[in-house]
């Protein structure tokens, strides 16, 4: 009996032949039809979709790197714009504080200069007025002198003969 | 409220099933014989003479080996469970032509446990034979393979062509959930991993078949693992149909560059005689070996469970089934590996056999192919 049923486990049924045979096709027509054609193009269509978008995202990745070493590149250069800019400006105020400084020693040279010539001046003047004065005094001093030994004869003698004598000698 | 069930689709699906399970009939059978015993828990000495119970021998031993063979074979009726008196069946249509009473349709009730017969007609072996021996008779019998594969075909319609409708409702900018996300990316991998990677670049035409091929596989060695479930895809007919379809695919889109290397192989002329005609066979048994591969894997892991079980009965200790259910629990993981492994492995192999009767001239990559799947088939 068991050789009997260990034959009919390895003898293909007639009836399991035609209905596989049918249900197969029926599912793959009907599958291919109503299911596999459009998973698999929706499947398709989402994975184009997804390799478009990481391409996008890699092109915008890479825009917004050369935007950001485009930025660098503008802040580099208005970084040297600046520091041209102070350096001018820092020239610029040595120079014009070098200028200002040259000037005022030449003012105060010129100053000084005017300052002493005038003094000199001033000097001069004074002494000439003093001299002036002092002939005067003494031109005073000695009329009053002279009236005074004028006044009295003895002298007045002395002096014509002290006056005379020299005359004499000459 | 059930026009709002109609309207939802898991449930109309619900109500188709249970639409035809209805229309098989479920009936509990009150066993009229009395020599009709619980096949299992029997121990008494005495004598019947029933054709059903096969696998208990006359002492009141149980012939585990003939028991495993019944439980993978087709079966005209759908037992689900209990024995004999409290047996509960789903009774299947009977259809046959016979060249002397022409088409027949009848329930397999009519047969009532098989011991009874009908219009002349009898069930010996699960094969319905007749009073008269000239007439030949061709089953065509919705058996329960039969109902499994329709069921298993409704529940792939139904499946995918949701998942189908879910990516034109969320559109393909959503990411995928629920179902889509599950089957997805075993569409995925079937399409890259298989088609692709074996076909090359003429894929796309053979990624239904293969899909189709994959999920029916699948789905029935999932359903067989079930405990009422049909040992459909370890049944010999059935990997047959799916072999010769494989066979029919592969030589009607075999190019000229596959038929030259047939009969014209790069070989010297002296060894033409022998070479195709081993050609010939090749192509014949690459086919061949997908039938028994499929078959004998998914039939293995039935007998395997079964003769676990069984030991409990053969040993007649309870102390045997901690360890016999134990290693049945194992044989049970490794099946759900196997069933999912078996239904690549045939899927694979077509894609294989259709990658080398598609494929352009070029001799490297078809020696690496035939390497490929030499240790494929080594492996299994």
């Amino acid at each position: 009996m068991n050789a009997m049923i260990l034959g009919s486990l390895i003898e293909p049924g007639l009836g399991l032949i035609v209905w596989t045979t049918i249900v197969f096709i029926l599912l793959l027509v009907i599958l291919a039809k109503f299911a596999w054609k459009p998973i698999l193009t929706a499947i398709k269509t989402r994975e184009q979709g997804i390799t478009d978008a990481l391409a996008s995202a890699d092109r915008a990745l890479n825009e917004v790197r050369e935007l950001k070493s485009n930025n660098e590149r503008l802040l580099a250069e208005g970084r040297a714009e600046r520091d041209n800019l102070l350096k001018e400006a820092r020239e610029m105020k040595e120079s014009i504080i070098n200028e200002a400084k040259s000037k005022a020693t030449k003012d105060a040279e010129r100053i000084m200069q005017t300052a002493r010539e005038q003094i000199i001046n001033e000097k001069n003047a004074a002494i000439t007025d003093l001299k002036n004065q002092v002939a005067t005094l003494s031109i005073d001093i000695a009329e009053k002198i002279l009236k005074s030994e004028l006044t009295q004869d003895e002298k007045q003698k002395t002096l014509v003969g002290n006056l005379m004598k020299d005359l004499n000698l000459n | 409220m059930f026009v709002k069930n109609c309207i939802n689709p898991s449930h109309k699906i619900l109500n188709l099933i249970l639409f035809i399970s209805l229309l098989f009939s479920v009936r509990t059978i009150k066993a009229s014989d009395p020599d009709e015993h619980t096949a299992i828990v029997h121990d008494s000495l005495q004598e019947h003479a029933a054709a059903g119970a096969h696998h208990e021998e006359h002492d009141g031993k149980v012939n585990i080996g003939a028991l495993a063979i019944e439980h993978i074979l087709d079966s005209h009726a759908w037992h689900l469970w209990g024995h004999g008196e409290d047996a509960v069946s789903i009774h299947l249509p009977v259809i046959f032509y016979s060249n002397k009473t022409g088409l027949n349709l009848f329930s397999s009730s009519r047969f009532g446990h098989g011991e009874q017969s009908y219009n002349g007609y009898s069930l010996h072996e699960e094969k319905i034979v007749s009073e008269d021996e000239s007439e030949k008779i061709y089953d065509i019998s919705i058996t329960k393979n039969v109902a499994q594969m329709m069921i298993s075909m409704l529940i792939l319609f139904g499946l995918f062509i949701s998942i189908a409708k879910s990516y034109g409702k969320t559109g393909v900018t959503n990411a995928p959930k629920g179902k889509q996300s599950f089957f997805e990316p075993l569409i995925v991998f079937v399409r890259d991993d298989i088609a692709k990677s074996n076909i090359g670049k003429n894929h796309t035409k053979f990624v239904p078949f293969l899909l189709t091929v994959f999920f029916f596989i699948l789905i029935n060695n999932v359903l067989g693992m079930l405990p009422i479930g049909a040992n459909l895809t370890g049944n010999i007919a059935f990997t047959f149909v799916l072999s010769f379809i494989t066979l029919i695919v592969t030589n009607i889109n075999g190019n000229a560059n596959y038929w030259h290397h047939l009969f014209l192989p790069p070989a010297p002329k002296w060894l033409y005689p022998i070479l195709i005609p081993i050609e010939i066979v090749g192509i014949f048994t690459k086919p061949f070996a997908l039938m028994i591969r499929l078959f004998a894997n998914m039939s293995a892991g039935h007998i395997i469970i079964i003769s676990l079980i069984g030991l409990i009965f053969i040993f007649k200790s309870i102390a045997v089934s901690p360890i016999s259910i134990a290693f049945a629990l194992f044989i049970d993981v490794l099946e759900c590996l196997v069933a999912f492994l078996q239904a690549y492995v045939f899927t694979m192999l077509t894609a294989l056999f259709i990658g080398s009767a598609v494929e352009e001239h070029h001799h490297d990559h078809e020696g690496h192919s035939h390497e490929n799947e030499a240790s494929v088939n080594a492996k299994h």
